[in-house]
């Protein structure tokens, strides 16, 4: 396991640093910095890989673990590691934000510097949250990262971007204050912040409660679980492509990923008693979206909307507290990323000709821009759940959870899909195929780094599709592990464990 | 008791007045006011050499010099390099170049360092007096701007009130229990801590200190005089008066007036929610930067205030450790809106911060930093503060007022950020300004911002001195 070098303090680091770095270039040297942003997205890639080659996946410990005091008064570590649930979303980070260097490479004209300096910290801080095994360490990377994307979204988007990034940044701010308050609870409970040892704690009931209203605060806004899923449709819309690609990837997996780190494993019994309550938000965030979707004529917030669909499946699998819901649900959350990552991605590259998110104002696109059709067929289709594609794995897991948990839940979660290949079959019908819009008449074909990027993602898709077990047989262990806890956790268990910890 | 000993203690005071005076002669003979601005650093310099020497106290335990007193004349300290840093320049721009500015900071740094350090309630008002009546002039210094005239009567007018709001509480106190020693109080107090004149005698003390450090609802004077006071008195006003009243607050309360804590408590929690609200709810709704600032350290002493509500050591360390953060980052956000003004140019309308990133875009990332830090925002050193404060506030066992302090944070966020976004998402219609830059303007900001971010992201040594030297 041994790789030479801190694998995940370099992963972390090396983009900050590298950001620090680019505020020092002249800004009249914008393919420098450009060219820099992009070596240092690609080196940190590199560097990530051994999380993927040398994972040993026979255990649910946490490896590559790195540990050192960070404020002893407190307690507080810099205390990182992965396990099965956290290693594909770190390498997911890396991959996403090397396409967003590339896709922004002629579409960011203005204050170029300080947008590729925000997208290198947030690849940063998003690689920090993933890795982060101290809930203080991990409280400080998930709200550092407001800062660059509340930037990016502010600065570099839409006509209502500053309307869209300041309710971004509010809806997720309140969210983690009250995690915050949480945490501090939490800490002078267990008298520690390691997050392995908040583990094992052992909280009566009532308490466990509170902490997850305050918990569930944070990480419902992330994700977004209805009804508090408005920021998303604004924020995505608003954004630049490179903005939308990793909210829609990365960020808000992160409220599920904290559903998965924090809630499960430290909170059981909570957990356990809201189940069916957020499996309800859930099925209704699946066919809400998906109806809202149905409604929409602006293309990015047709495939923000949809984002809360998919998630909904997401959180459906967690919360159906077995191993196909919670691993499908994991995988969905990375096909999700992919997809919908590449989807904002097409998105993007119409948008950079046209400046029009309009569907209206397309139609016969398939003639004008044949590949690109090729590609968005692929990713609608993915999206869809198509067997043989990434998308198919993930719900068809969900389902097969959400059944064993409670039958009628599936059933329902199921016409989410069926909702789902109707605005997406829809909206493909309306903007490649009918009449060619006079306005889109002459558009040039897809340039060569628009197409690698879409290649890169294609080859996900496929690949999860048809051998997803390169990337479940990462989880195994540590979905099994996880499941133990929450399960084992029954009220006997914890008044002997009570007594032997002499009470908290 | 031998001299030498006797004096000690108050050496670091002495030698400043000293020196201040000093300074004043010399004025009469040196025309750069630059180098009476360096002989004001200087003072202070060589005040600080004799400060860990001063450790003790002396005449009857009327003046204090210990741990906790140091901790805040080091604060004061900082806040007058640092204005002085800010001041050079502005005051040129604001054709108000006089000796005596920096000769009345000094005066009134000596003030807030007795009030950190008294033992005594009579002592204490002494300090007071001797720095409210010197920022009462700063805060008139530009003689020939209404606006600052304006200011200047105002915070006297009510600062006076407020003063003899507070000798007549002392002077209650003292009635009651004979002495006015803070250490001996508690003790002769403790019989009648219920009684309906010692509640009369907090009430009074309360509502006087609550006009120092400007808690709701005592706090109408201060966005009017911080918006007509010179901006560079403004930056020096929001921070040290404000220190060095919670300076006293601190040991009146905690120390002096610990057997009517069930009282003072409560009364606190209502103020500091009420200033938490008001600051930054008010806030909200101001154009003029320096009246947002004004509002926005007033939902600060809301913060601050949490850590005296707490009444434990931690609690203490946690609202030290806030006002030093506070220090650096109210301070360098004041120095970039002084940056702004020049001759012909105002530089507090928000609408003349549009475009500012593209001009200066380093200054503006500078802002950026101070506007988050302000909100509590990881990982600058704001955070820090505010995390400290709400761990002492779980701890004992105000876990709810932890919640509303954090959701007042969330609301405070609206409004720095309004200042990110004007300056980062807008573009100007006109010409944006050039700003005026100096050394010492440009030393200043760089104090500023490296301590905001070490603070952030290694606070380990600080949060170790506070601890130690808590009351």
């Amino acid at each position: 396991m041994d790789v030479g070098y801190p694998v995940l303090s370099v992963v972390i680091f090396l983009p900050i640093i590298g950001g620090i770095l680019l505020a020092f270039i002249g800004r009249h040297l914008e393919s420098f910095i450009k060219w820099g942003a992009l070596l240092v997205s690609i080196l940190t890639f590199i560097l990530s890989l051994p999380l993927f080659t040398n994972f040993d996946k026979t255990t649910h410990l946490m490896q590559f673990v790195e540990r050192k005091d960070w404020i002893p008064q407190f307690g507080i570590q810099y205390y990182v590691g992965v396990d099965g649930i956290s290693v594909l979303f770190i390498l997911l980070s890396a991959l996403i934000t090397i396409l967003c260097v590339l896709i922004s490479w002629n579409s960011i004209k203005e204050k170029v510097k300080e947008f590729y300096i925000s997208l290198l910290l947030i690849e940063g801080a998003m690689i920090g949250v993933f890795a982060s095994l101290d809930f203080f360490l991990f409280y400080i990377f998930w709200e550092a990262m407001l800062i660059p994307m509340y930037l990016i979204i502010g600065v570099w988007g839409g006509p209502r971007r500053v309307y869209a990034a300041i309710k971004f940044f509010l809806y997720t701010l309140i969210g983690s204050v009250l995690m915050l308050v949480a945490i501090v609870y939490l800490y002078l409970k267990a008298d520690t912040f390691n997050i392995l040892e908040l583990h094992t704690l052992a909280l009566p009931y009532k308490t466990q409660i509170w902490l997850f209203w305050a918990l569930l605060a944070a990480f419902a806004v992330k994700v977004p679980m209805w009804p508090v899923h408005t920021w998303l449709p604004d924020a995505h819309t608003e954004a630049p492509t490179a903005g939308s690609v990793i909210l829609a990837a990365i960020l808000i997996k992160m409220g599920a990923y904290g559903f998965l780190r924090f809630m499960l494993p430290m909170l059981p019994e909570a957990t356990k008693s809201m189940a069916p309550f957020l499996i309800g938000l859930s099925v209704i965030a699946i066919i809400y979206g998906g109806i809202v979707c149905l409604a929409q004529n602006d293309l990015k917030r047709l495939i923000a909307y949809s984002s809360v669909s998919h998630m909904g499946f997401v959180t459906l699998g967690i919360f159906a507290l077995n191993p196909q819901g919670i691993e499908g649900g994991i995988l969905q959350m990375i096909n999700h990323g992919i997809v919908t990552g590449a989807l904002f991605l097409c998105v993007g590259i119409i948008y950079d000709r046209t400046h029009s998110r309009q569907i209206s104002d397309y139609g016969g696109l398939a003639s004008i821009m044949p590949v690109y059709a090729g590609f968005f067929m692929l990713f609608t289709l993915a999206s869809i759940g198509l067997p043989g594609l990434n998308g198919f794995i993930g719900e068809f897991l969900i389902i097969l959870g959400a059944f064993k948990a409670k039958k009628l839940t599936a059933v329902l979660a199921a016409t989410g899909i069926i909702i789902g290949a109707g605005y997406m079959l829809w909206l493909y019908q309306r903007i490649f195929f009918n009449e060619v819009n006079e306005k889109i008449r002459g558009l040039e074909p897809m340039q060569f780094k628009e197409a690698l990027t879409l290649i890169l993602l294609a080859i996900f898709v496929i690949w999860i599709g048809i051998y997803p077990n390169t990337f479940l047989s990462f989880m195994h262990v540590s979905v099994a592990h996880l499941l133990d806890k929450v399960h084992q956790a029954t009220p006997e268990t914890m008044v002997t464990i009570n007594s032997i910890r002499g009470g908290f | 008791m031998d001299w030498a000993s006797l004096i000690r203690p108050l050496l670091p005071e002495i030698i400043m007045i000293t020196l201040a005076l000093l300074i004043i002669i010399l004025e009469l003979f040196i025309h750069r006011k630059e180098t009476i601005a360096m002989f004001s650093i200087a003072t202070i310099a060589i005040t600080a050499y004799f400060i860990p020497d001063s450790m003790g106290e002396t005449f009857g335990g009327m003046f204090i010099s210990d741990g906790y007193s140091i901790f805040f004349k080091y604060i004061f300290f900082i806040n007058l390099i640092l204005t002085v840093l800010v001041s050079i320049k502005y005051l040129k721009i604001e054709r108000s170049e006089f000796g005596e500015y920096y000769v009345l900071i000094l005066f009134s740094t000596v003030g807030m360092m007795i009030m950190a350090s008294a033992g005594d309630l009579i002592v204490l008002y002494l300090g007071l007096e001797l720095m409210a009546l010197s920022t009462y002039v700063l805060a008139g210094f530009i003689r020939h701007s209404t606006r600052s005239n304006e200011a200047a009567l105002k915070y006297f007018l009510l600062g006076a009130f407020s003063s003899a709001i507070i000798l007549f509480g002392i002077s209650l106190i003292y009635a009651l229990s004979g002495t006015t020693l803070i250490y001996e109080l508690p003790e002769k107090i403790e019989a009648s801590a219920n009684a309906t004149p010692l509640l009369i005698a907090l009430i009074f003390l309360i509502a006087a200190f609550g006009f120092k450090v400007a808690l709701v609802p005592f706090h109408v004077w201060t966005p009017d005089v911080y918006e007509g006071a010179p901006t560079s008195v403004t930056a020096f006003m929001s921070v040290g008066p404000k220190a060095a009243g919670f300076a006293a607050l601190g040991r009146v309360f905690i120390v002096g007036l610990t057997p009517t804590v069930i009282q003072w408590q409560w009364i606190f929690i209502v103020l500091s929610i009420a200033t938490m609200a008001v600051g930054n709810i008010v806030a909200i709704q101001q154009r003029n930067i320096k009246r947002m600032l004004a509002y926005s350290s007033i939902a600060h002493a809301g913060y601050a205030m949490l850590g005296i509500v707490a009444y434990s050591p931690e609690g203490v360390s946690a609202m030290m450790n806030y006002l030093l953060i506070y220090t650096f980052m109210n301070i360098g956000a004041f120095a970039v809106v002084i940056m702004l003004r020049s001759e012909e140019f105002a530089g507090e309308d928000l609408d003349e911060y549009k475009g500012f990133a593209k001009k200066h875009p380093f200054v503006a990332a500078v802002m950026l930093l101070f506007m988050f830090s302000l909100t509590g925002i990881p990982p600058t050193a704001g955070f820090i503060g505010k995390f400290y404060l709400f761990k002492a506030l779980v701890e004992n066992n105000l876990t709810w007022l932890a919640v509303v302090a954090v959701i007042f944070s969330v609301i405070s966020a609206y409004f720095y950020l309004r200042v990110v976004m004007y300056m980062y998402m807008y573009e100007s219609e006109k010409e944006v300004p050039s700003l005026s830059l100096s050394p010492a303007l440009g030393l200043a900001l760089f104090i500023t911002v490296v301590y905001v971010i070490v603070i952030g992201v290694y606070p380990s040594p600080l949060l170790n001195f506070v601890r130690v030297v808590s009351l």
